[in-house]
């Protein structure tokens, strides 16, 4: 059934894929809000190994979504693979050391013998809460604000700075995006410890730190969103495939899109709601709708980013037309087509995903169940 | 040509990656086979209700968690690094390439991240049949990581089912089923994975003989013994069965590689296989025209080589100056005609590129050369070996010989596998044996010989991806890619400085690890099953 579509049919199949599992990631991301937290809603030990214990539970889910994401990537666009991570080498790697001594902190933390002691893992928990989330939003903002690279007719791509991907940092609509990133994981964080957990005092705190973290979160966010759609874009002729700067671009695929826009203000509306009921009723439900919030949103802002004739990874080192676009960037129609059928599978990996959580998390966390003897506790 | 270069990027491209793949498969094997073994005693669990199988179960399984944990933690460094370090060929075969990992992602590691929280967490919240059906769907869910990674791999070595477009300067995928069905992903799908298992099972097997040699959990440790030496011989026989036809397969695609697995400079029909062999050092790396053989000391098989690699004791089994310098006689053409043939080929690119957008005729031309399947196999086919042309035929000689591996690397990693994939099996047998005599507990030096036998196994393990890697330089893929031309163009003071980032780190997880498991055996299976 796929071989009959385009290929740019295919290709935009394959943006809306990139783009939901990115949402996803940026919700699941919560375990890594949560980790820089442990320290400032857990007072004592026991509350602090709730707390992981919380968290321990999820975080292969986050984890196996970026690995995903990246196989993904790499299928669907693969010139964006080579650019972006043969480029911005530093950012990467630094990406990818922050989730490497995440995966093993839970389940070495609490083990005797693990001979640094368990701070050292609660440190590199608190590491990846913090880098995972700034950098990997930082990341994403340049496929709004570009990055220096060019593209030669061999496809091979070089990076013009000697910063490989640093320089990205240094940009502030970039950090806004990055630190909007930090500050909304805390909030589903505390969101989630809020509903999964059954403590008093847990509650209480996670409530009150809610609030501090909520309105950086909104300030950083609007930062990012009235820039992005008062900026410049990379806008693509689509006869040419010519790159050039459109004024008002992304404010312009809204309204060329009106579908994206009404995913993207309900999104904006549901993690909002989220977070006002949290904080005006005793409510334990509000990550479920700052969630479904956070994935609306981001699935939007990337449908902005692919779609409507714009380039998704701009180049901005001179040569404008080295751009990467869904059409320059894809893998050949046989292959999409052969990983279309694969993504039929996504439903159905979702259906026991769902259906095994639900099996073991029917009950809330107690303190009780961090003494008792028959689970495994990080 | 060669001369520029940088030779210090690749290198340490290369020892990075090496590194990183070599310590991910520290992990892995083990993960693919106690898996199996959990969900059988789990099984067995189930079937008699008898708590002493649930205590196994949950000794064994902790101590798969903490081996999995860090199995997770290395691989996703190996998936980033096809992009941060091998940039170029990420563009050159991504989508071929890129296709497994992906699905592995969505099929594999889903599968087992669900479920191996369920093994984890679900003790006592979910019924009995469901917490089993979870335990195997965690080893199925490993297997088919493994699957989808090793298809790939085999692809590099023998890629197949592609086309190459001059258009995006890549190969492009015509054929999935011959990517997954070919002959090596079949064969390093199945050698590989039973590899795993008879890690596993060497594992299982000597921390149960330690058990009985410190006189603790004796019936918990047989019944292991029993568990894991059963395992261990199924899994040997295949493991010695797969790597026979791999090694066949071997010869047909990467000869290369079979010369240097064996140090067969000059080629001979009815070859003999060594068996146990001292390379002498007047022929080190890197091989020379004047290379010639030389052991200090070995003992061969007769005919075994050519019987092995063509089934035919007659064959005639080309030597690695056979390869380089050719040989008329048996059909074989030398490398200086394959990398004028290579390079005429990147001309043609050239060529075509600089047309495309001023000379639509001569584009037209150039194309239609690169869909014509007879100039595909007579000049596409050598494209990687281009990178080694150079004017001046003496200097393209040359050349020629680096196109050879380390020969040394290849022959002792190879025979140290082998030779420990027969003792693997007799070990198993012995033990088994005398565990139905009742007789294991006094066999002392058995029961050593069983818990030394737990770090061989990493080692044939290791040697195994050594044979095939090392095998194959300087092919990233074969005959179209060298390293050279897949590298990320990036200064090598960074790719150094991650190098020894990962070295450290590597370090500290290792000791963390070693300390945490050796406690955990220490602590063993407690009572009541919890
Ligand atoms: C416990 C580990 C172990 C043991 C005992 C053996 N192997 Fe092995 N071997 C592996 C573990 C392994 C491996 C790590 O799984 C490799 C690396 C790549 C691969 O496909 O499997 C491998 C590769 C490998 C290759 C290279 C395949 C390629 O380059 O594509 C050959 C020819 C053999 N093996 C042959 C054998 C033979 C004839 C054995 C006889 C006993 C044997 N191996 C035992
Ligand atoms: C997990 C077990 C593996 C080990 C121990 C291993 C080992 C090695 C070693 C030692 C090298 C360097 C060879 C040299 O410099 O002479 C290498 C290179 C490489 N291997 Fe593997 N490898 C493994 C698996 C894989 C797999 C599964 C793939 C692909 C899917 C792969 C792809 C590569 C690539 C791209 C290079 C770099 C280019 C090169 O130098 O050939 N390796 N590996
Ligand atoms: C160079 C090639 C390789 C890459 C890119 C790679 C990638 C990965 C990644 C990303 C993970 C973490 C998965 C997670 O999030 O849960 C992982 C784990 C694992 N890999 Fe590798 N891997 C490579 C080589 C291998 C090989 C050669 C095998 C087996 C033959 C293998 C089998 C596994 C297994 C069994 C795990 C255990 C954890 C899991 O499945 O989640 N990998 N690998």
């Amino acid at each position: 059934m796929f071989e009959t579509l385009s290929h740019l049919a295919l290709q935009q199949y394959w943006w809306i894929i990139i783009s939901l599992l990115g949402a996803f990631l940026v919700f699941l991301m919560f375990v890594q809000g949560g980790q820089t937290l442990i320290n400032t809603i857990g007072k004592s030990d026991i509350e602090k190994t709730m707390l992981i214990n919380t968290l321990g539970r999820k975080w292969e889910f986050t984890f196996t979504t970026l690995v995903t994401f990246g196989g993904a990537f790499f299928a669907s666009f693969p010139l964006f693979y080579s650019t972006s991570f043969g480029g911005a080498y530093w950012v990467w790697m630094i990406i990818l050391f922050a989730f490497v001594i995440q995966a093993i902190a839970y389940e070495f933390r609490t083990r005797q013998n693990n001979v640094f002691g368990p701070k050292t893992y609660e440190l590199f928990l608190f590491i990846n809460g913090f880098i995972g989330t700034i950098f990997i939003g930082t990341a994403v903002a340049t496929f709004f604000t570009g990055s220096p690279f060019s593209v030669n007719e061999l496809n091979q791509s070089r990076w013009e700075t000697p910063f490989h991907g640093l320089e990205a940092a240094l940009n502030l609509h970039n950090l806004s995006l990055g630190l909007t990133v930090f500050f909304l994981a805390r909030v589903l964080g505390l969101l989630y410890f809020m509903n999964s957990i059954d403590d008093e005092s847990i509650f209480t705190r996670a409530r009150k730190h809610l609030l501090y973290n909520a309105v950086p979160f909104v300030v950083f966010f609007l930062t990012f969103t009235i820039w992005l759609m008062l900026r410049d874009g990379f806008a693509v002729n689509p006869n040419t495939e010519e790159v050039f700067m459109e004024p008002f671009k992304y404010f312009n695929n809204l309204l060329t899109m009106p579908i994206v826009t009404i995913l993207f203000l309900g999104g904006v509306v549901l993690v909002l709601w989220g977070i006002i009921s949290s904080l005006i009723t005793t409510n334990t439900s509000g990550i479920w709708f700052s969630g479904t919030g956070t994935i609306l949103t981001v699935f939007s802002l990337l449908l902005l980013a692919g779609f409507n004739n714009t380039a998704f990874y701009p180049s901005t080192h001179g040569d404008m037309q080295s751009s990467l676009t869904i059409m320059n960037a894809s893998s050949s129609h046989f292959t999409l087509t052969a990983m279309s059928y694969v993504s039929l599978l996504v439903p159905f990996v979702l259906g026991y995903i769902w259906h095994a959580w639900k099996s073991i998390n029917n009950t809330k966390i107690t303190k009780d169940e961090m003494s008792s003897d028959d689970i495994h506790i990080y | 040509m060669l001369e520029s270069i940088d030779l210090t990027l690749i290198n340490w491209s290369r020892a990075q990656f090496a590194l990183t793949a070599m310590f991910h498969w520290l992990f892995v094997p083990l993960t693919l086979g106690l898996g199996f073994m959990v969900a059988f005693m789990e099984t067995i669990y189930v079937k008699t209700g008898d708590p002493e199988w649930k205590k196994l179960t949950k000794f064994w399984m902790k101590l798969f968690g903490i081996n999995f944990a860090i199995g997770v933690a290395t691989g996703i460094i190996l998936e980033f690094e096809f992009g941060t370090n091998w940039s170029n060929y990420s563009w050159f075969v991504g989508d071929i390439f890129g296709a497994p990992l992906a699905i592995e992602g969505i099929m594999a590691f889903f599968m087992e991240s669900t479920f191996i929280a369920v093994m984890f967490f679900g003790w006592g919240k979910v019924s009995k049949k469901f917490h089993l059906t979870a335990t195997w769907l965690t080893a199925i869910g490993a297997n088919l990581s493994a699957l989808w990674i090793l298809v790939a791999n085999a692809w590099m070595q023998n890629p197949k089912g592609m086309q190459f477009n001059p258009d995006t300067a890549r190969n492009e995928m015509i054929s999935f089923w011959n990517i997954l069905f070919s002959e090596s992903a079949v064969n390093k799908f199945l050698h590989t994975t039973t590899s795993g298992f008879v890690l596993a099972a060497l594992f299982v097997m000597g921390i149960s003989c330690w058990f009985l040699l410190k006189k603790r959990h004796i019936l918990f440790a047989k019944r292991s013994i029993i568990i894991s030496s059963v395992f261990g011989i199924i899994a040997s026989l295949m493991l010695i069965g797969t790597g026979d036809s791999s090694a066949r397969d071997v010869a047909t695609t990467q000869p290369m590689k079979l010369a240097a697995m064996e140090a067969l400079y000059t080629g001979k029909t009815q070859a003999p296989l060594i068996a146990i062999g001292l390379i002498g050092d007047s022929n080190d790396d890197p091989v020379t025209p004047e290379s010639e053989e030389d052991f200090l000391f070995k003992i061969e098989i007769p005919n075994m080589l050519s019987y092995m690699a063509f089934l035919n004791v007659d064959a005639f089994v080309p030597g690695i100056k056979d390869l380089v310098l050719g040989n008329e006689a048996h059909g074989i053409m030398p490398y200086n005609e394959k990398i004028k043939r290579g390079y005429e080929a990147q001309q043609a690119l050239k060529a075509l590129k600089k047309a495309q957008k001023s000379d639509p005729e001569t584009y037209k031309l150039i194309r239609a050369q690169f869909e014509d399947q007879q100039w595909i196999n007579n000049y596409f086919k050598y494209f990687g070996y281009g990178n080694y042309y150079d004017p001046d035929p003496e200097q393209l000689e040359k050349n020629a010989f680096k196109l050879v591996p380390s020969v040394s690397l290849s022959f002792y990693a190879f025979h140290i596998m082998v030779g420990l994939g027969m003792h693997f099996l007799a070990l198993f047998i012995v033990v088994l044996w005398l565990t139905f005599k009742n007789k294991i507990e006094t066999k002392r030096f058995i029961l050593w010989t069983a818990v030394w036998t737990i770090p061989l196994a990493y080692i044939a393990s290791q040697s195994g991806w050594i044979v095939a890697e090392v095998g194959r330089q300087p092919w990233v893929i074969q005959d179209l890619m060298p390293a050279m031309s897949a590298v990320s163009q990036i200064d090598s003071s960074s790719v150094m400085i991650t190098f020894w980032l990962f070295a450290i780190t590597f370090v500290a997880l290792a000791i963390a690890e070693v300390r945490i498991m050796v406690k955990q055996i220490n602590i063993g299976p407690k009572e009541g099953g919890d």
